[in-house]
C-alpha cells in the first residue's frame, strides 16, 4: 500500500512539484533567514570572540555591550593586577577614530591599542607582516577587509578598481601619521568598520586628549582559579564590572536583541516563510487528497482500513516534507557557501537544522491532518456516485 | 435448500440531507442465489445504487436486515466489516475507478495487496487474471492508455482477482458503446460465474437483460417483481 501511496503522489507531477516547491521555499526561508540573523548576532560580539587569550574582561560598571566604551583611569590597571588570582592583566584601548583617506574623505575606524610590552589581544591571523612590527615607529596593522574596501586608495586610472592598502602605505588617523606594517584577518564586526591595531601608547596618542582612555583590562586567571570566581573578586576589590568572555558575549548579544529591531525583523521573515510555505504546501496537499478522494474511497470500499489510509497520507507528507526540507537546507548551504567571501553575515550551526526541521514537520503534520480528517470521514458509498 | 448468497428483508434507507429526508428504500425484500447473475433494473433514482451499496456493506441500512452469506454487516464492527468486504466482495463501477498512476497489472493486484498478499504473489495472480480477460499483453499500460472497454475489463479482473463470493456492479456497461458492453457482459458470464459466485448487476440497459438469470425490477424504493429470464 505504501508503494501505491507513493505512486499516487508522484502520479500528479504538477501537484507534487507544487507541494515540494512550497516546502522548499518554507525550509529555505526558515533556515537562511535565521542563519543570517545568527551571523549578524555573532558579529555583535566578534571583537570578544576574536580574543581567546583573556579569561576575564574588566570595564566600567555602566558598559552595556562591547562597543559601549566608558573609559577607565589608567590606574585601574594596577588595581586589577593587585587582585589575588590574577595571572596577568593588560590594558586595551578600543575607540572609533577618523582616518583621512588619500581622496580627502574620512572613514571611521575601530582603533585597538594593545599593551606595548606584550601586544596582548592582537589579531590571531596575520596575512602580511608580523604582530611585532607594531613596535616600529607609527606602525599599525589593518584588517584585510578594511584594506581592500573602505580604506582602499582611489583607482590608478579613473573608473578602475580601488587599490588595496598595503604594507608600507601611510594613513592619517585623527591627524596623526600611521604606517601600515601588517595586514590581518579579523572577523567582521557589526558595523563592518575597518579595524586598525596599534600599541596602547600610540592609540592613546592618536585618540583625542581625554582624562580617561583605558577601555578594557584583559585578565588571565592563574591556573586553578575559576574565571567566574575571579570576576567576583575583581568586582569586590575594584568596584569595576568584570565578566568572563562568555558572559560578556552574552551581555553584548542581549543588548542587540533588546535594543535593535533585528530579532523582530528576522522573526517576521521566518514567520512569513512558515505561513506562506504552510499555505502553499498545505493547500496543494489538501487539493491533492481532495482530487484523490474517489480513489481513497475505492480503496476503502475494497476493504482498506482508515489506519492504512492514514499511514499512506502520512508517508506522502513525510516524503514531500523530506524532499522539500533537503532542498531548502541544501539551497541555504549553497547560498552560504556562495556568500562566504561577501559582507553578508551567515552562521549555520546544527541546531538550526533542528529548528527548520521542526518547522517543516509542523507544516507537513498540518497538511496531512487536514487530508486525514477528510479521508477518515469519507463514506465509501461515494464510489458508486458518478 | 442452499442458503441464499444475499437475503434482504424489509430493508429501508432514508437519506438525511439536513433540510429534507429522502426515502431511497422503503422495505426491500430480495434474495440472490449462489451462482446466479441477478440484474437490478429500474428508472433512475429508484434506489438501485443504494440497495447494492447496502448489499456490498459500504452503506448501513436504517431498518430491516441484509444478510450476505448468512452474516449481517450491521452486526459486525468496523474491522470485521472491512475484512469481510476485502475477502468476499468484488466491485465494478460505471466509471471504472482505476487508479491512474498504477499500471493495469498493479490495479488488478490492489485487492490482493489490501488482503495482505505479498506484492510478488499479488502481481503474479493479477497477470493470470488479466490474461483471462484478454489483456495479458497490456498489463504494463496505464489506464489512460487503454480504451473504455479495456479499462472495464481491467476493472472486472480487479473485481475477481481475490476470488470473492459476491460481485456487485453498478451500471458496468453504461459508459461503453453497445458492442463493447456486449463483450464485457459475455466476459462476465464466462469468467465471473465460476465457483458458485453470485453477481448483482445494476443496469438500465435493456440490451444486456439477456445475460441475467433473474431480473429484479425496482421502482420508488420497492422491488416490484422478480422474473426468471425467459419466463415472463
Ligand atoms: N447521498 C445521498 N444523499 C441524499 N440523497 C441521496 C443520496 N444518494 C442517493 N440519494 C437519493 O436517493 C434516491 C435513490 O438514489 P439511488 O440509489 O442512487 O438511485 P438509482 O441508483 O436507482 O438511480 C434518489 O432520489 C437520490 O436522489
Ligand atoms: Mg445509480
Amino acid at each position: 500500500m505504501y508503494r501505491i501511496a507513493l505512486q499516487m503522489l508522484m502520479g500528479d507531477r504538477g501537484k507534487y512539484f507544487g507541494i515540494v516547491m512550497g516546502l522548499t521555499f518554507a525550509s529555505l526561508i526558515m533556515t537562511q533567514q535565521p542563519a543570517i540573523f545568527l551571523g549578524l548576532m555573532a558579529r555583535s560580539y566578534s571583537f570578544i570572540s576574536d580574543l581567546p587569550l583573556p579569561d576575564v574582561w574588566v570595564m566600567d560598571e555602566k558598559v552595556q555591550f562591547v562597543d559601549d566604551i566608558k573609559p577607565l583611569q589608567d590606574t585601574e590597571l594596577y588595581r586589577v593586577r593587585g587582585v589575588a588570582g590574577v595571572d596577568w592583566a593588560m590594558p586595551l584601548y578600543k575607540g572609533l577614530l577618523k582616518a583621512r583617506l588619500a581622496n580627502g574623505m574620512f572613514q571611521t575606524c575601530i582603533v585597538v591599542g594593545l599593551d606595548d610590552a606584550t601586544l596582548t589581544g592582537g589579531p590571531a591571523l596575520m596575512l602580511e607582516g608580523r604582530l611585532e612590527d607594531l613596535r616600529r615607529s607609527d606602525g599599525v596593522i589593518v584588517d584585510t577587509d578594511g584594506a581592500r574596501e573602505k580604506l582602499a586608495k582611489p583607482p590608478a586610472t579613473p573608473g578602475g578598481k580601488p587599490v588595496p592598502l598595503k604594507v608600507g602605505d601611510t594613513l592619517e588617523l585623527n591627524d596623526h601619521r600611521a604606517v601600515v606594517v601588517g595586514i590581518a584577518k579579523v572577523t567582521r564586526t557589526f558595523q563592518s568598520q575597518p579595524v586598525v591595531y596599534t600599541t596602547y601608547s600610540r592609540a592613546t596618542r592618536f585618540a583625542p586628549r581625554e582624562r580617561k582612555l583605558l577601555s578594557f583590562v584583559l585578565v588571565k586567571a592563574q591556573p586553578g582559579v575559576a574565571p567566574q570566581e575571579l570576576t567576583r573578586r575583581i568586582r569586590q576589590a575594584t568596584g569595576l564590572a568584570a565578566y568572563t568572555r562568555e558572559q560578556f558575549q552574552k551581555i553584548t548579544i542581549d543588548y542587540f536583541l533588546k535594543n535593535t529591531g533585528i530579532p523582530i525583523n528576522f522573526g517576521i521573515s521566518v514567520t512569513l516563510g512558515f505561513i506562506v510555505g504552510a499555505a502553499i504546501a498545505g493547500q496543494t496537499f489538501y487539493n491533492f487528497t481532495q482530487e484523490n478522494l474517489r480513489h481513497f474511497g475505492v480503496l476503502k470500499a475494497m476493504g482498506a482500513s482508515n489506519g492504512t489510509l492514514l499511514k499512506m497520507i502520512l508517508l506522502q507528507a513525510a516524503v514531500v516534507g523530506s524532499i522539500g526540507y533537503g532542498l531548502g537546507v541544501g539551497l541555504t548551504s549553497v547560498f552560504g557557501y556562495a556568500m562566504r567571501h561577501s559582507i553578508l553575515a551567515f552562521k549555520f550551526p546544527w541546531q538550526l537544522l533542528l529548528f527548520s526541521g521542526a518547522g517543516i514537520t509542523l507544516i507537513c503534520m498540518f497538511a496531512a491532518l487536514l487530508s486525514i480528517v477528510k479521508v477518515i470521514r469519507l463514506e465509501p458509498a461515494i464510489v458508486f456516485k458518478s | 435448500m442452499q442458503e441464499p448468497a444475499v437475503l434482504c428483508r424489509a430493508v429501508a434507507k432514508t437519506y438525511d440531507t439536513g433540510e429534507t429526508q429522502v426515502p431511497a428504500l422503503r422495505g426491500v425484500d430480495l434474495e440472490v442465489h449462489p451462482g446466479e447473475l441477478l440484474m437490478l433494473v429500474g428508472p433512475s433514482g429508484c434506489g438501485k445504487t443504494t440497495l447494492i451499496s447496502i448489499i456490498a456493506g459500504i452503506l448501513d441500512q436504517d431498518a430491516g436486515s441484509c444478510r450476505v452469506f448468512g452474516r449481517d454487516f450491521l452486526h459486525m464492527n468496523t474491522r470485521e466489516k472491512l475484512e469481510y468486504r476485502a475477502r468476499n466482495i468484488g466491485f465494478v463501477f460505471q466509471a471504472f475507478n482505476l487508479l491512474p498512476p498504477l499500471t493495469a497489472l498493479e490495479n488488478v493486484a490492489v485487492p490482493l495487496i489490501i488482503n495482505g498478499a505479498a506484492r510478488r504473489t499479488a502481481l503474479g495472480r493479477a497477470q493470470e487474471i488479466l490474461e483471462r480477460v484478454g489483456l495479458g499483453e497490456r498489463s504494463r499500460s496505464l489506464p489512460a492508455q487503454l480504451s473504455g472497454g479495456q479499462q472495464q475489463r481491467v476493472a472486472i479482473a480487479r473485481a475477481l482477482v481475490h476470488n470473492p463470493r459476491l460481485v456487485v456492479c453498478d451500471e458496468p456497461t453504461s459508459s461503453l458503446d453497445h458492442e463493447t458492453g456486449h463483450k464485457v457482459m459475455e466476459l462476465m458470464r464466462e469468467i465471473a460465474m465460476a465457483h458458485d459466485r453470485s453477481l448483482v448487476i445494476v443496469t438500465h440497459d435493456p440490451r444486456i437483460f439477456a445475460f441475467a438469470d433473474r431480473i429484479a425490477r425496482m421502482d420508488d424504493g420497492h422491488i416490484d417483481s422478480v422474473t426468471t429470464n425467459g419466463v415472463p
